[in-house]
Parts: structure tokens; C-alpha cells; sequence
């Protein structure tokens, strides 16, 4: 059995699968229905500062987006932060770590944008016996317009700011939590580093409005005939997630900066990627919400067989596997020459690949009478369009053509590695050396 | 009532209430929302859909599926009626598992096809359910147009005719419209008088007069009609009856399956139906197997259908000899009646074993018996009442093209047509076709 216990920024856990600070983990009866379950640490959800209560709305808090059969594919929230009293959650906080000393327990925080808020509420915490600070600058509905979350996470020179004076009153771990709702994720990223952060975790949700009402023209969801937007979430949001923490994880000034992935991980797979990506663990809650906590079984069990059967030994063995395949599109191999090719005892015939390539792409497919469809090397570029409507897994697949061999679509012969940076037809060729 | 599945002889009331309430509820009930959406859901939207080349009235299925899945049944249900005005009969009663589900991509993949009937019903049903009709007739041609049969083809015929403007009357033979829709379906394929709805919301079009009781060579002639007509449609499915020509075929409780089956239709009451203890079936198509079937449901202890030829030659699709075995039926084939036994009624049938070869069908020597009440004759059927003017082909009045006869002016379609398969949604294509054929030679 592969390791699953990981340290991330020196906080151990039995197994990378972390709750994101989220409805889930807002009490001490979920978080220990958590644990009991088997999640390897929770982030409990954002505490404020001390005063009233965070007040919530009424009606719906959540909108969804639905595949096939009702599986929800994204969620969207307009729930703020904890909405019960500092010194409950501080004394559950205390409990629970007592009682499950082997869980990470990291605490979500966000207060008003001053330096003496943020030594008020640190102080608060240092002794509830929590492994680490996440500090929201993330959540991009109702407290941004307070001029929190991601009105923070969107100007890197306060996240720099507030760091550094988290790190200045705190001796604990610090984890910065980032917005995706910003053009360039390395901007502040790096700022949280020049702050002190020890690492960063994303994504937070994306600005969104799942649906609108049309009988009464609203968006969803609705409060009262109006609606905000939401932050969005769940396996939806996955790929631009993956996109986020690849570019931190290979840019410059911030590869190396421990990273918490977030965004839709519903799978072990989906863990495993983010992973591979340059992940340290995963933040889960989605998933959670949809199925309940037992789904975390699945992605131990499922980790754990692939670890081993790619005979990787430990989690910290998988991170960042992938890091260096990304790439900048100028790097790509212009002269890997690959054609589609279809597995006529696997197709079915629904002739989806055919309309797609006719219509909408290459004509490289062709059709006979009796609805027998194969590819046309002459005109196939390669696109994958007819792969991707297949919905036959591998029925079709791209054959790689061997260096040397003569493409039918250009007559040409298949060369070496060569790409766009010395390609003839680019102005900005470099000489080749 | 005392009588059970053992008594006797033939007799009504064998089962309770309860049990015939059952046995004749709808045996395929409409999808609820969600089934429909997760149902629709499987569709891979086909490139030249081959479910939509196996369609006879060629209905876009991808299309109407797809507006099921996006939330608008009524408009699923407008593709299907522009292509099949009777769309809601042929959702329940299609061999849809031998036409679109059997080459439906997915049957052939996984053997589990996308449920195409029960998602037209209910697209059709929700359709059908609104107050309005969905079509507009055309500007009045001033035309006049008969048909003659108020069955599928007739009908498909004469909305298609009233839709281009003209003014159709329907002549029909029985006390009501609809043809073997009201006369010569399963019962629980179509339950709860549907045949006679869907005719009211068909004739919501307007400019479609029926006359009852109108027979083609009795109260009506072909001449007559050509001569106060502008065109005649013919759809008067087959009338007669093919006999058995077996020794004692004149003894009692021997019945035509159409007629049998036709009666529980018409029935109020299925349980003051009587039916034998032992009901022997002769025949291998829907008829042999809906009487069979209805046989069984009714309170028949043994119901046998007897088929002269192999399993592979029999008309009714596996899934109906599956459905006729699940309810208790036993088929036996490669066995032909060769003599009825009995005083005044039947008691028992006599059958003789067959060899299919290449030389034709061959009745051999050895022979066997079946105790029987009632046997139910359903070897086919046959064109009756038709004029003489007219020429036939195979039995049937000969047509070509969109079921032009030989007479100018004449159209046939449906059963009594030649070609076709004898189902409603061929009738129904041929009712359409005709009448887009007249249509453009009255106003060409």
C-alpha cells in the first residue's frame, strides 16, 4: 500500500484529502462526522472578527448546473462566512483538534483590511491548538463588497500586505487562498510569497450566475425576484483550476511555493491530477456536498492503487510530475504529425464523428452508403474534434506518424523537432544556431 | 360469480376484478418527467439517424428527442405529428423493437436501444393534452375529397387533405372511426378509449366530415364517388378472413381472432367476456398473438398458439412472443390444424407437425391434439368489398407511385393497398403520401 500521509507546509495528515472551508466544515458535529469518515484535515470555514454575527439570506444559497440525469456538474453559492458567534466556533475548534490530534485542522479567517483586525483575530486562535491559518481573499460574493475576500485577492499589494502581518503576530503556518476571478493567478501568488505566505490554495469560486428564471426574468438563485452572483464551483470549474495551479507551480517567481489544490475534485483521478500539477494535497467540498463525506473512501482507495501501480511510493513522490509538460504553445513539436483513425470493430455508427468534421471541421471524414466511417489522411489535421464526440471510449484514436514518414495531407516528409520560435512563416524567427 | 380458470367449457367472470383491472391497464405507461429527460439523454443525436430511415413516416427522431431533453415536449411532439399525424397510436402499438429501436445505434452497441415509443408518447401526450390543435388548414381549395375507411391510412389521408385546404368526407362501415385502432388493437396497448381521443383531436383540424355506416359497395359505390368527388382515397383494410381450411372448421366457439379482439374493444366490461379454458391460437402474426395474449388475461387456464412454420418466419417480433410466453403462453411451431374435433362445439384440435424446406411447407404424417374451447383463427386477412374496376395485385388493389390505382382519380393506401407491411405506421405514411400525391395533382 502506497503512503497517503502528507506534510504540507508542515502540517501532517493521514491522507492528502483535505475539506475545503466551506458549509461542510462550518460546526463540530460535521467536521466530526468529517473525520469520522476518514477526511485527512479540514480547513473550518472563515471565521470573522469578533462582534455581531455574519447575517445570511433567507431563501436559496445555492444554483446549479445539471448533466445527464440530474449529476450536478456546478454549483453556485451567495453564502458569507460563518454565521454563528467567534467564541462558539473558537471553543468547537479546541474540541475537535483535541479529539483528532492526527487531522490537520487549519483555521479560514477574514476581517476587515487593517492591521489591528488581523492581531485581534490571531490572537484569538493561537490557542485553540489549530495547525495553520487560511486566509480568504477569495470568496467573491457579499464580503467583497465589504472590501474583503476578494476585493483583497484581487489587489496583490494588500494580499503582500496582510501576510505580512499575519506572519508578523502569528508563528503558524500561513496559507494564502486565491481568487480566479483576476487575469494573471501568478500576480498574486507571488505577492502572498513576498508576504511570507508558506503556501497558496486555489481556486476560491468564479463570479457566476448558474441560470436565469425566464418565466420571471431573475437570476438564480433567486431571492425575492432578484438574484447576486454566486461563486461557482464543483467538477465544472476543474479545468480552469488545473490551468491556475500549473502556471503558479511552473512560473519563476512562485514554482517551488507550497500549493493546496481546489476546484471540483470529485475523483481520486481528479486528485491525483491536481497533484501531479504541482499540488501538495487537495481541498474538497463539492463533491462532499453532493455525495457526503464517504466519498472520501473512494479517494483514498483509488489514490492508493494507482500510487502503487505506478509504483510511486509516497504522495510527496507524485507532486509536481507533471509540472515540467507544461508548456507555452511556441514550445509545442510543430512537426509531431499524428491522423485519426477509427476502430471499425468498436464504432458504432452513429456517424457523430462525421457531422462534426464535415460541418464544423476538416471534411477528413467519409462516409459509405452502408455507414461505414473512416478517416481521410489527406485532409485530417490531427484535431481530436472526432474523438472528443465519440462516445465510444477509444473506438477512435491518433496514430502518430513516425519521423521520416510522408503526411498525405502536405506530401511533406515528417522532420525532427522544430517549433514556432524558428519556424519560417514567423516574423519573430529566431536564427536557427 | 363463481366461475374460475377451471371452469369448464367457455365462460366469463374467471378472475376478479381486481385481476382484470391489471391485466388490461396500460401496459407501457407514459414516462414521468424525469424518466423521459434521462431517457432522452441516452440519445447520441446520430448523423442520418438510422432510426429515422427505419421510421415509415420518416420522423426526425434525434430532433424530437432532443426537445424532450431541452425541456419542450410540444415541440417534440409537432415534429412528430408534422411527419405522423398519428403519432400518439404508433407510439404505443409500432413494433418500434423490429423499425428506429431495433438499428437505433445504441441496440446494436448494447443491446439496450434508446426508448424511442415510450419518449413519442410522451411527447404526444403532452401535446395532445393542450387545448389547441397544432395545425392550420390552408386557404379552402373548394375541392371535395372522399376516403373511404376511417382507419389509419384514411385518416392520416384526410387530415393531410383538410390541412391543404380541400373538404374530406370519410365513408366507414362501422358504428365508429378509427379502424383497426378501435377495433383491432390490444387493449392494453391502448387503454382508456385513446383511439377515439386521438380521432377527436384529429378531426380538431376542421373540414373532415364522417359518415358512419357507409360501406364501399353497399350503401356507397366507387362510381358514385369518382363521379361527386374529386379524388377517392381507398383505405379499407382488409374485410375478410382467411379460413383454415381444416375438417370441423364450422363447429362452435371456432372464431376470426379479429373478431374476438375486436369485441373485447368494444367490451365495457372485459369480465362479462367469455373465453375458454383451453383457447388454442392458429397463426404467427400480431392478430394470433394479441388474441393469444388477451386469451390468457381473460381467465384461460391454457392458451396455445400454433404456428405452421419455424420461429424465424413468424411475423410477431420476438419481443411479442416474449411478451406472449411472460403472461403464460405457449407457442408451438412447425404445426399446422389439420382437423376440429367435437360434438356440436370444438373440443379438441388436431395438428399436424410441418417441415419447412426448400420445396415449401410440408405437413407430415404424425399428428397430435389439444384440448380446446375456443379456437381463434388468425392466419390473415383479406381485401373484401372492393370494386371490380379496379386491378389487383397480390390480393390487394394494385398501386403505383403515392398508391395511385388504376382508375384515374383513385388512390389506395393502407392494408388494402398493395406493398407495405400491414402496420399502422405504414398505413399512416401511405394515407400522408397519397394525399400530398392528390394535392399536388388537383392543384398542379
Amino acid at each position: 500500500m502506497a503512503d497517503l500521509t502528507t506534510d504540507f507546509i508542515g502540517i501532517k495528515s493521514p491522507n492528502p484529502f483535505w475539506l475545503a472551508s466551506a458549509p461542510p466544515t462550518d460546526k463540530e458535529y460535521n467536521v466530526r462526522r468529517a473525520f469520522d469518515a476518514g477526511w485527512g484535515g479540514v480547513v473550518w470555514k472563515t471565521l470573522g472578527a469578533e462582534g455581531p454575527p455574519i447575517v445570511n439570506v433567507n431563501g436559496p444559497r445555492y444554483g446549479a448546473v445539471y448533466g445527464a440525469d440530474r449529476r450536478l456538474l456546478g454549483l453556485n453559492n451567495i453564502e458569507l462566512i460563518t454565521d454563528r458567534p467567534l467564541e462558539v466556533n473558537l471553543r468547537e475548534i479546541k474540541q475537535v483538534k483535541r479529539d483528532y490530534p492526527d487531522r490537520a485542522l487549519v483555521i479560514s479567517l477574514m476581517v476587515p483590511c487593517d492591521e489591528q483586525n488581523w492581531k485581534a483575530i490571531l490572537g484569538h486562535i493561537e490557542d485553540t491548538g489549530a495547525d495553520g491559518v487560511e486566509l480568504n481573499f477569495g470568496c467573491p460574493h457579499g464580503m467583497s463588497e465589504r472590501g474583503m475576500g476578494s476585493a483583497v485577492g484581487q489587489v496583490p499589494e494588500y494580499i503582500e500586505m496582510v501576510t505580512r502581518w499575519v506572519k508578523q503576530y502569528s508563528r503558524m503556518p500561513c496559507i494564502v487562498k486565491l481568487t480566479p476571478n483576476i487575469t494573471d493567478i501568478c500576480k498574486p501568488a507571488a505577492a502572498a510569497k513576498r508576504g511570507g505566505a508558506d503556501a497558496v490554495s486555489l481556486i476560491n469560486t468564479i463570479n457566476s450566475i448558474t441560470s436565469v428564471d425566464l418565466d420571471n426574468f431573475a437570476p438564480e438563485p433567486t431571492i425575492d425576484g432578484k438574484g447576486a452572483h454566486g461563486g461557482y464551483c464543483g467538477p465544472a470549474v476543474k479545468p480552469i483550476a488545473l490551468s491556475m495551479v500549473s502556471e503558479i507551480a511552473r512560473h519563476e517567481e512562485t514554482g517551488g511555493l507550497p500549493i493546496s489544490g481546489i476546484g471540483g475534485v470529485t475523483t481520486w483521478r481528479d486528485a491525483a491530477e491536481f497533484m501531479a500539477l504541482g499540488a501538495g494535497n487537495v481541498q474538497v467540498c463539492t463533491a462532499a456536498m453532493t455525495y457526503g463525506f464517504r466519498v472520501v473512501q473512494e479517494m483514498i482507495s483509488g489514490l492508493s492503487q494507482y500510487l502503487d501501480e505506478k509504483e510511486i511510493g509516497s504522495t510527496a513522490d507524485l507532486v509536481g510530475r507533471a509540472v515540467p509538460n507544461v508548456t507555452n504553445w511556441q514550445f509545442l513539436n510543430l512537426n509531431y504529425v499524428t491522423k485519426a483513425e477509427i476502430d471499425q470493430d468498436l464504432c458504432i455508427k452513429c456517424g457523430r464523428c462525421y457531422a462534426a468534421c464535415e460541418d464544423t471541421s476538416h471534411q477528413a471524414i467519409a462516409m459509405s452508403d452502408d455507414r461505414v466511417f473512416s478517416v481521410i489522411d489527406e485532409e485530417c489535421v490531427a484535431c481530436n474534434l472526432c474523438i472528443d464526440v465519440c462516445p465510444v471510449e477509444d473506438c477512435i484514436t491518433m496514430r502518430e506518424l513516425p519521423v521520416g514518414a510522408v503526411d498525405p495531407r502536405t506530401g511533406k516528409k515528417v522532420g525532427a523537432y522544430a517549433n514556432w520560435t524558428t519556424h519560417p512563416n514567423n516574423p519573430m524567427a529566431q536564427a536557427a544556431e | 360469480m363463481t366461475n374460475s380458470q377451471l371452469t369448464p367449457g367457455v365462460a366469463a367472470g374467471r378472475l376478479g376484478a381486481d385481476k382484470y383491472r391489471d391485466n388490461f391497464a396500460d401496459i407501457a405507461p407514459r414516462f414521468d418527467p424525469h424518466e423521459a429527460l434521462v431517457a432522452a439523454d441516452r440519445c447520441y443525436f446520430c448523423h442520418d439517424a438510422p432510426c429515422v430511415t427505419a421510421c415509415p413516416t420518416t420522423i426526425d427522431i434525434p430532433l424530437f428527442i432532443r426537445q424532450i431533453a431541452t425541456g419542450t415536449p410540444e415541440a417534440a411532439a409537432r415534429t412528430i405529428f408534422a411527419q405522423n399525424i398519428l403519432g400518439g397510436m404508433c407510439a404505443r402499438v409500432c413494433p418500434t423493437e423490429q423499425l428506429c429501436e431495433e438499428v437505433c445505434v445504441r441496440e446494436v452497441a448494447e443491446g439496450r436501444p434508446v426508448e424511442i415509443g415510450r419518449l413519442q408518447r410522451f411527447a404526444t401526450d403532452a401535446l395532445m393534452e393542450m387545448p389547441d390543435h397544432p395545425f392550420m388548414r390552408a386557404a379552402a381549395t373548394g375541392r371535395k375529397i372522399a376516403v373511404v375507411g376511417a382507419g389509419p391510412a384514411g385518416l392520416s389521408a384526410a387530415h393531410r387533405l383538410a390541412m391543404k385546404g380541400h373538404e374530406v368526407t370519410i365513408f366507414d362501415a362501422r358504428p365508429k372511426a378509427g379502424g383497426l385502432n378501435e377495433y383491432g388493437i390490444a387493449s392494453y396497448k391502448t387503454p382508456e378509449g385513446f383511439a377515439q381521443a386521438e380521432l377527436e383531436w384529429l378531426l380538431k383540424i376542421g373540414g373532415i366530415t364522417v359518415r358512419h355506416g357507409q360501406a364501399l359497395g353497399r350503401e356507397i359505390t366507387l362510381e358514385g364517388l369518382t363521379g361527386d368527388f374529386a379524388a377517392v382515397v381507398l383505405s379499407i383494410g382488409l374485410g375478410g378472413v382467411n379460413a383454415l381450411r381444416a375438417d370441423g372448421e364450422n363447429k362452435q366457439n371456432v372464431l376470426n381472432a379479429v373478431d374476438f379482439i375486436a369485441e373485447l374493444r368494444q367490451a365495457a366490461d372485459v369480465a362479462g367476456l367469455p373465453v375458454g379454458r383451453d383457447v388454442v391460437v392458429i397463426g404467427g402474426g400480431m392478430t394470433a398473438i394479441d388474441a393469444a395474449v388477451q386469451s390468457k388475461l381473460l381467465g384461460a387456464e391454457n392458451v396455445t398458439i400454433a404456428y405452421r412454420r419455424g420461429r424465424d418466419r413468424m411475423s410477431a417480433s420476438e419481443h411479442e412472443q416474449d411478451h406472449a410466453r411472460s403472461v403464460g403462453v405457449r407457442i408451438i411451431y412447425n404445426a399446422a390444424p389439420v382437423g376440429i374435433v367435437g360434438e356440436d362445439a370444438v373440443q379438441e384440435i388436431v395438428l399436424a407437425y410441418t417441415e419447412d424446406g426448400p420445396d415449401g411447407l410440408k405437413t407430415g404424417s404424425e399428428t397430435f391434439r389439444l384440448k380446446a374451447d375456443q379456437v381463434f383463427k388468425a392466419i390473415g386477412q383479406t381485401l373484401a368489398g372492393h370494386s371490380d374496376a379496379l386491378e389487383l395485385a397480390g390480393g390487394k388493389i394494385a398501386v403505383t407511385g403515392a398508391g395511385r390505382t388504376s382508375l384515374k382519380g383513385v388512390w389506395a393506401a393502407g392494408d388494402c393497398a398493395s406493398g407495405g407491411d400491414d402496420l399502422t405506421v405504414t398505413a399512416v405514411a401511405e394515407g400522408r403520401d397519397a394525399a400530398e400525391d392528390i394535392h399536388a395533382s388537383l392543384m398542379g
